[in-house]
């Protein structure tokens, strides 16, 4: 038997490897830096790692390759737009979760049990999250440029254990964090079995694992069309699952109120960046050809998240689970950006994945700030009078809901705007219309809270606001600005994401 | 010299500085504010004189670069109808700033926010009406919602966070009727040589009759609830009574005209056949905006309600002057937004001055003010009186423009809205009456009259009023040709008078 030492092109893969080696790194730490040291030392080189790595995204953009990992990975402008934006969503993340406020000291006790208030007294900090945001990340990486169901399958694994693990971590409510990162957990297991089956069906019809291979087949249509269908069935079930669309929406609300916030926030941004990556590539490029299976299923479930999303974001009471409904809402905005299956629309679509991203992770460090003594407050009838208390956390907020709402001069509006006229130019005309309209009834719900902020009047026993920590602030500040820029003047970004989006097959 | 984006800027740099300075210094930021509105009131005025009245192309044109992938532009250009809407507006700003010099106390937030609000606004109202590129002027359109959102439910009183909130939703939703219209044109410019939103070349687009009604209603919804015209109306009066009568003035006195501008900016300029089609429908529910309005305007007990429902009738007016499609009635619509923004800015203004002095804004708590405060209750009176259109006074002018336009080819429409003007005297001789005549009520024996100051605010909106109702020929030389351009390019020609022509 003979083996060929496989071909790998470093340079290419330099920004997955750089932020594995970071991960790596960070697991030695764990094991040989004293306690006191750890926070600090793991800070610093998670986000010197990712930085690098965004360097070296950045040194690689205009590459192209479908050789880069023995043909398993694809490097591409698309590839480039999406790596770049999981890692600056993955920057602003990184200084929410350095606050390990929010994190339990020991997450292998029991709640409550002497083990617990023993790691509380001693002053311990998980500081594993580091290296497992490290791993996450790296996983979501690889998720959009994956060109085999194999590499696609591992990719999927390797953003999702460590996103189990730490939705559990969660210092205050941790009944409420285990049970939300065991369903996380059981429902994203489910989710994989589909993907598998899927991915098995594909082979079958194909006789192909890559996406190359399995595209031939869709374009001479000579495989038996029925494997065909159930394997694009399973495998975009698993897709959904991880985007959040109706209905396969039923883990979100739990696991972001459950889980930590600031853990919440980069898993909501990152990981539909990585999810609808991998999607735009696989419908943009494999199933290209199978249009016409595969669009009309698609469309019924934007719309239909679109929908669900608005109306039951309406009746929420906790911040977090509205910001999960309105997330799945936005799982529609974006399916549309899939259905229009034109340059318009892969260009509004990553347009659209890196302003929500920032938007939801500001949103997300604002939740942080409003505590009261027992830790976070979510529920939203004491964030009555935040406006008065602290107008940062409110003023800021209110911007992030604006954007969501798709208000003019904010980055939500040019993402709607561009996603929408994508998907009507290829003539989905009741997806943009249920778009426009479950806009207006999400405004309603965005607007409520903009109301409870500032016209009305604190309850007694109002929230106090912690002096946010200069990380947190700097998040908010950052994403903030993102978000007006983007707003105010996209064209350079549009006009960079339009040169670069190309993918190649 | 480029006119119209140094009024943009103007305000915008106005509310850098009051956003600049220390929190406790209100009078800064007023007098700051003051400042700015008169810089900018006297900019536009030297703008207005270098306008061509003959030339029905736009003018002052500018055009800058602004998202090139999806053919946007920061496109600015006026015609005769958007210079003498930006002129009402502007006027009208240092105007609401010296006539509300104390109203922003009463508000959540400090004064400082107040004026930084009123002057972005500012650049807001100058930009929607200059706007040439359509995506330009529907971020602007949908953007100015956010600040007069803030200032009606945070400086506003009883209701006013609902009040804020019901304005803010039934424009958003309008917005985004017409968002969904705006994407399909863009996409269909795409089709047909290249994404753009230059006004101009959206107006050549070809499209089927369906399409274009389609696409018609989109804009037209949201302009009629913007305007509003019934049915579309219900958010005005709460709006109105809740908000400080300085913004009222803003809301009702220009923001409004943003739909009714709208309807004869891109509804006639953009779909010209739908239009048509739509034409018959619209006239109704003008006509009955007029006689509903005054009829509400008749039961109305709040004197702040009374004068939104009055406006509903008004618009009513300006909207069947729109599309009766006659150059006279298109002139008097024109005309009668700028006198409408002036009487009201009037009656809002001296209602409020009236409420602040006895802390009610019922009308049968006045009375008899005609002897205590005789300079208020005059004040009053004379806006009222142009409320009503009374000969001699501006808005009598524009009504009968308005009228006359609609009977050539209207005829029954028109009577029935003559109707509208006898209905306008018992809203307005009734408050009169009850407020101003009789004998004083019990309590009111000490209110003071008007100061110099508000005085001074009040004495050029009077001025505008009576000057114009005498010799409008200025304001209408400036207005006539554009409205004939705009009714020849929708293909009609004005009717020959059958009657009295031997």
């Amino acid at each position: 038997m003979t083996f060929t030492a496989p071909v790998l092109s470093y340079t290419l893969l330099s920004p997955i490897l750089i932020l594995l080696g970071g991960a790596l790194i960070g697991v030695l730490v764990e094991a040989f830096i004293s306690k006191a040291l750890r926070p600090v030392v793991q800070l610093t080189l998670t986000l010197g790692t990712l930085l690098l790595s965004l360097l070296q995204v950045w040194r690689i953009r205009g590459e192209q390759s479908l050789t880069a990992a023995m043909g398993s990975l694809v490097i591409d402008g698309p590839a480039a737009l999406l790596q770049g934006s999981i890692l600056v969503i993955a920057i602003i993340s990184i200084f929410l979760i350095a606050d390990t406020e929010h994190f339990t000291p020991l997450a292998a006790a029991l709640p409550g049990s002497a083990e617990e208030r023993e790691a509380t007294q001693a002053g311990n900090q998980v500081t594993e999250v580091y290296p497992l945001t490290l791993f996450a990340v790296s996983g979501m990486m690889i998720f959009p440029i994956a060109s085999d169901l194999i590499m696609l399958f591992v990719a999927l694994e390797m953003l999702s254990l460590p996103l189990y693990l730490m939705a559990g971590l969660s210092r205050r409510r941790r009944l409420a964090s285990q049970e939300s990162a065991l369903k996380y957990f059981l429902l994203g297991s489910f989710a994989s079995a589909f993907f598998l089956f899927g991915a098995a069906y594909l082979y079958g019809y194909s006789g192909s694992i890559t996406f190359t291979g399995i595209r031939e087949s869709v374009i001479g249509g000579s495989g038996n069309d029925v494997l065909l269908l159930i394997g694009m069935a399973f495998l975009t079930i698993g897709l959904l699952f991880k985007v959040g669309a109706v209905p396969f929406h039923s883990w979100s609300p739990d696991v972001y109120q459950g889980a930590p916030t600031p853990i919440t926030a980069f898993m909501a941004a990152a990981t539909k960046v990585a999810a609808f990556g991998a999607m735009l590539r696989i419908f943009y490029t494999v199933f290209a050809n199978a249009e016409w299976s595969w669009t009309p299923i698609i469309s019924a479930i934007a719309i239909i998240s679109m929908l669900l999303g608005s109306l039951v974001a309406i009746s929420q009471r906790d911040v977090k689970r509205m910001l999960a409904y309105s997330s799945i809402a936005h799982a529609g905005f974006l399916l549309s950006g899939i259905i229009a299956l034109n340059k318009a629309g892969l260009d509004a679509t990553i347009f659209y994945l890196f302003a929500y991203g920032v938007a939801t992770v500001g949103g997300f460090a604002v939740v942080t700030l409003v505590r009261d003594s027992a830790g976070e407050v979510t529920d939203l009838n004491r964030w009555k009078g935040l406006g008065k208390r602290s107008p940062f956390a409110a003023s800021a907020f209110a911007l992030f809901l604006l954007a969501f709402a798709g208000i003019p001069l904010t980055s939500g509006f040019i993402g709607k705007f561009s996603i929408f006229s994508a998907a009507y130019e290829k003539g989905a005309t009741a997806v943009v219309i249920t778009g426009v309209l479950s806009s207006a009834i999400a405004a309603f719900f965005y607007i409520r809270v903009i109301v409870l902020m500032f016209f009305t009047d604190a309850v007694e026993d109002g929230t106090a606001v912690e002096i946010p920590s200069v990380l947190t602030r700097a998040t908010v500040v950052i994403s903030a600005v993102i978000t007006l820029v983007l707003g105010i003047y996209p064209a350079p970004v549009l006009d960079f994401i339009t040169n670069l989006a190309i993918f190649i097959r | 010299m480029k006119w119209l984006s140094l009024l943009m800027l103007l305000p915008l740099a106005g509310a850098a500085i009051i956003a600049a300075l220390p929190k406790n210094n209100e009078k800064a930021a007023k007098q700051a504010a003051l400042a700015t509105t008169l810089v900018v009131m006297a900019a536009t005025i030297a703008m207005a004189v270098g306008f061509q009245r003959d030339n029905v192309d736009l003018q002052f044109v500018e055009n800058y670069a602004w998202i090139p992938s999806f053919g946007i532009n920061f496109a600015l250009g006026v015609d005769a109808i958007a210079l003498v809407l930006i002129l009402m507006s502007t006027i009208l700003a240092p105007v609401v700033v010296l006539a509300g010099w104390n109203e922003a106390h009463g508000g959540r937030w400090s004064v400082k926010t107040f004026y930084v609000l009123i002057l972005v606004l500012e650049t807001m109202m100058i930009g929607v009406f200059a706007a040439t590129d359509l995506f330009l002027f529907y971020v602007i359109f949908e953007a100015m919602l956010i600040p007069v959102y803030f200032l009606i439910g945070g400086y506003g009183s009883g209701e006013r966070s609902a009040a804020a909130v019901k304005f803010l939703l039934y424009s958003l939703f309008g917005g985004l009727l017409m968002l969904a219209s705006i994407i399909a044109l863009y996409v269909m410019s795409g089709a047909q040589g290249g994404h753009t939103f230059d006004l101009d070349k959206l107006s050549q687009l070809q499209m089927s009759s369906t399409t274009q009604n389609l696409l018609f209603l989109g804009f037209f919804i949201a302009f009629a609830i913007k305007a509003p015209v019934w049915p579309f109306h219900t958010w005005l009066p709460d709006a109105a009574k809740s908000a400080t009568p300085g913004t009222s003035v803003l809301l009702l006195g220009v923001l409004d005209k943003v739909g009714t501008f709208g309807m004869i900016r891109y509804c006639l300029t953009l779909f010209p056949e739908a239009s048509k089609t739509f034409t018959p429908l619209i006239m109704i529910l003008a006509v009955i905006s007029i006689v509903y309005g005054a009829f509400l305007a008749i039961g109305a007990k709040d004197i702040k309600r009374l004068i939104a429902y009055t406006s509903i009738s008004h618009f009513g007016f300006i909207t069947m002057g729109i599309f009766a499609m006659t150059s006279q009635a298109q002139s008097g619509a024109t005309l009668y937004m700028f006198n409408h923004g002036f009487s009201t800015a009037a009656l809002f203004l001296v209602a409020g001055w009236m409420i602040a002095r006895r802390g009610s804004s019922t009308i049968s708590e006045f009375g008899g003010l005609q002897r205590v405060t005789p300079v208020m209750a005059w004040s009053f009176f004379i806006a009222g009186m142009s409320s009503l259109a009374l000969p001699g006074l501006s808005s009598f002018v524009s009504e009968f423009l308005v009228l006359v336009g609609t009977f050539t080819r209207y005829p029954v429409h028109a009577i029935i809205a003559t109707f509208g003007i006898v209905l306008a005297a018992l809203y307005i001789l009734i408050p009169v009456q009850k407020a101003l005549h009789g004998p004083t009520t019990v309590g009111n024996e000490n209110l003071k009259d008007l100061n110099l100051r508000e005085k001074v605010a009040i004495a050029p909106v009077i001025a505008v009023i009576v000057v114009l109702g005498f010799y409008p020929s200025p304001l209408l030389n400036v207005i006539n040709p554009a409205a004939k351009h705009v009714i020849s390019q929708m293909g009609f020609t004005d009717p020959v008078p059958s009657i009295g022509d031997k």
